[in-house]
């Protein structure tokens, strides 16, 4: 997978998305008047782990610990049927539940949209958010729904030509979000 | 993962080690409010039993209801096959009404073989117990609960049974259980040990891959988990044994022989028990055993086996070339296209 980014080029590097998970959590906490009520989902693999930084970060600028969990949304993807079964993720929702707080759902790129349908989806089955908000690292456009971020920490305007794959310590062993240009005419994108 | 599930010995490890992985993720659909899944919406499942069955029909219903399938129940009582209608006309109706799966519990061994290999149907077919040879969910409900129990809940994820010692007791020679958990637990590198009167032992029982032993009490200490067999009445046309009685003293689990069992052990059982016989009150009402437990699990099981199925894209047989799928290769699907 990592050959083909081999000419990528790194569009934001680790400090950039410490800074920006930082803007992105004081803005939570000024939307959100003080995000008493916030819970924060991750969408596996990588929003898992910007979801726990973002709820450190929450942290410090509130004193107070967010509650912080993870939602597969495999299991209510519309492209099932178009791939071999795929492995689960963890869906781990914090003790209190979701009922009546905001929730604030936290992936790694915006794309088509479609992600964040079927975990709008999931959450129905979950629970009843007072309301629910997106917060993404990279937004890079080609929607096909009509679905939009709250809280963006690029924007990135790409063709569809072009990935965007992020990288995380947690799971990459170092920060950055690369741009290259996709090498099989027909990838599979989320 | 292939196209069918006829046989606990078709699985790989890390077939097997998935289906366990996934079914841990699926348990945690039974803790939610509401407990279902859009996964298999449009798929038609049928349950086709030949034999009766009360705790597999119903966890297969449950798990096929949890991820939104269409369900159709048939059972032999009161259809077509009291009337003399045979296994190939059944499925080929059932091929006419284009169900996605079939659920096969039937008396005859191979029964589920024969539907998946002979061109009559193009769905995927699950052995839910055929005859005396295989039950393959059962056996990974059983893996299932001992990993949970014995690696633990979180920590065994992507792990296998590597050094656990099994100890299967009882009635082998009529037991789908026994065959079926022998070859998965193999594969899942278990060390396994059947104790059973050589009598209710099989024909060719010594090369299984597992030991031999006739003596109950030697066996428990070197046991982290202890498996006790129904003795199937049912099936039994000759004296395997002088009386319940002494079947009952010498290979039944009672509260003294449990003692003997190393702390952690535990005690499972496939059900449905029959208390006095191969295992006490004492025993099947203890927190050691899992059998209720083993239930739960069955479901969630049998959701992980229908998705890892039926929840992708039906792949082409051609490029996966395994025993069962051959003959279907003259049938592609062709509607996922």
């Amino acid at each position: 997978m990592d050959t083909q980014h081999s000419d990528a080029r790194a569009v934001l590097e680790g400090p950039d998305i410490a800074r920006v998970l930082t803007r992105i959590a004081h803005e939570i906490v000024e939307r959100a008047k003080g995000a008493d009520d916030v819970v924060l989902l991750g969408i596996p693999t990588r929003g898992v782990f910007l979801a726990r930084r973002l709820a450190v970060k929450l942290e410090q600028v509130t004193g107070r610990a967010v509650p912080v969990g993870s939602l597969d949304i495999t299991m209510y993807r519309d492209d099932l049927r178009l791939q071999p079964p795929r492995a689960l993720a963890r869906t781990e929702i914090p003790g209190d539940g979701i009922d009546g707080r905001l929730v604030v759902l936290v992936d790694d790129v915006l794309f088509s949209g479609r992600t964040i349908r079927a975990a709008l989806d999931a959450l129905n089955d979950i629970g009843r958010p007072r309301a629910v908000q997106l917060a993404v690292l990279v937004d890079r456009g080609h929607r096909e729904l009509p679905i939009r971020a709250d809280y963006v920490g690029k924007n990135l305007p790409t063709s569809l030509r072009e990935t965007v794959k992020v990288h995380l310590a947690e799971e990459d062993g170092r920060d950055t979000v690369l741009l290259g240009v996709k090498q099989t005419p027909q990838g599979a994108q989320r | 993962m292939q196209r069918h599930l006829i046989s606990a010995a078709d699985l790989t490890r890390d077939d097997a080690v998935l289906i366990l992985d996934t079914a841990e993720e699926m348990a945690r659909v039974a803790d939610r409010p509401i407990k279902k899944l859009p996964t298999l919406r449009g798929r038609t499942v049928v349950n086709l039993f030949f034999e009766d069955s009360t705790r597999t029909r119903i966890s297969f219903e449950a798990a096929e209801k949890r991820l939104s399938a269409d369900v159709i129940n048939f059972s032999a009582k009161g259809s077509s096959v009291s009337k003399g209608e045979s296994l190939k006309d059944t499925a080929q109706t059932l091929e006419a009404m284009g169900v996605d799966a079939v659920v096969i519990r039937h008396g005859a061994s191979g029964a589920p073989y024969r539907l998946a290999t002979s061109g009559w149907i193009d769905a995927a077919v699950v052995n839910a117990g055929d005859g005396t040879h295989q039950h393959p969910t059962q056996a990974l409900l059983d893996a299932f609960t001992m990993r949970r129990r014995l690696v633990g809940r979180d920590t065994g994820l992507g792990r296998d049974l590597a050094g656990k010692r099994i100890t299967l007791v009882g009635d082998v020679l009529h037991s789908r259980v026994a065959r079926s958990n022998v070859d998965l637990l193999h594969t899942l590198g278990a060390e396994v040990t059947l104790v059973a009167p050589p009598t209710l032992l099989p024909v060719g029982a010594h090369s299984w891959p597992c030991e031999i032993a006739y003596d109950l009490d030697s066996a428990l200490p070197k046991s982290d988990a202890v498996m006790m067999l129904r003795v199937q009445r049912e099936r039994m046309n000759a004296a395997f044994f002088p009386t319940e009685r002494e079947y009952a003293r010498r290979y039944g689990l009672d509260g003294d022989r449990m003692a003997k069992m190393p702390e952690h052990a535990i005690v499972m059982h496939p059900g449905p028990m029959v208390r006095g016989m191969e295992i006490t009150a004492e025993v099947a009402d203890s927190p050691r055993c899992t059998a209720v437990e083993q239930v739960a699990n069955g479901v969630s099981i049998r959701m992980a086996v229908l998705y890892l199925l039926l929840g992708g894209a039906v792949f082409d047989p051609k490029t996966a070339p395994d025993a069962t799928t051959a003959p279907a290769a003259a049938h592609p699907r062709t509607e996922e296209k």
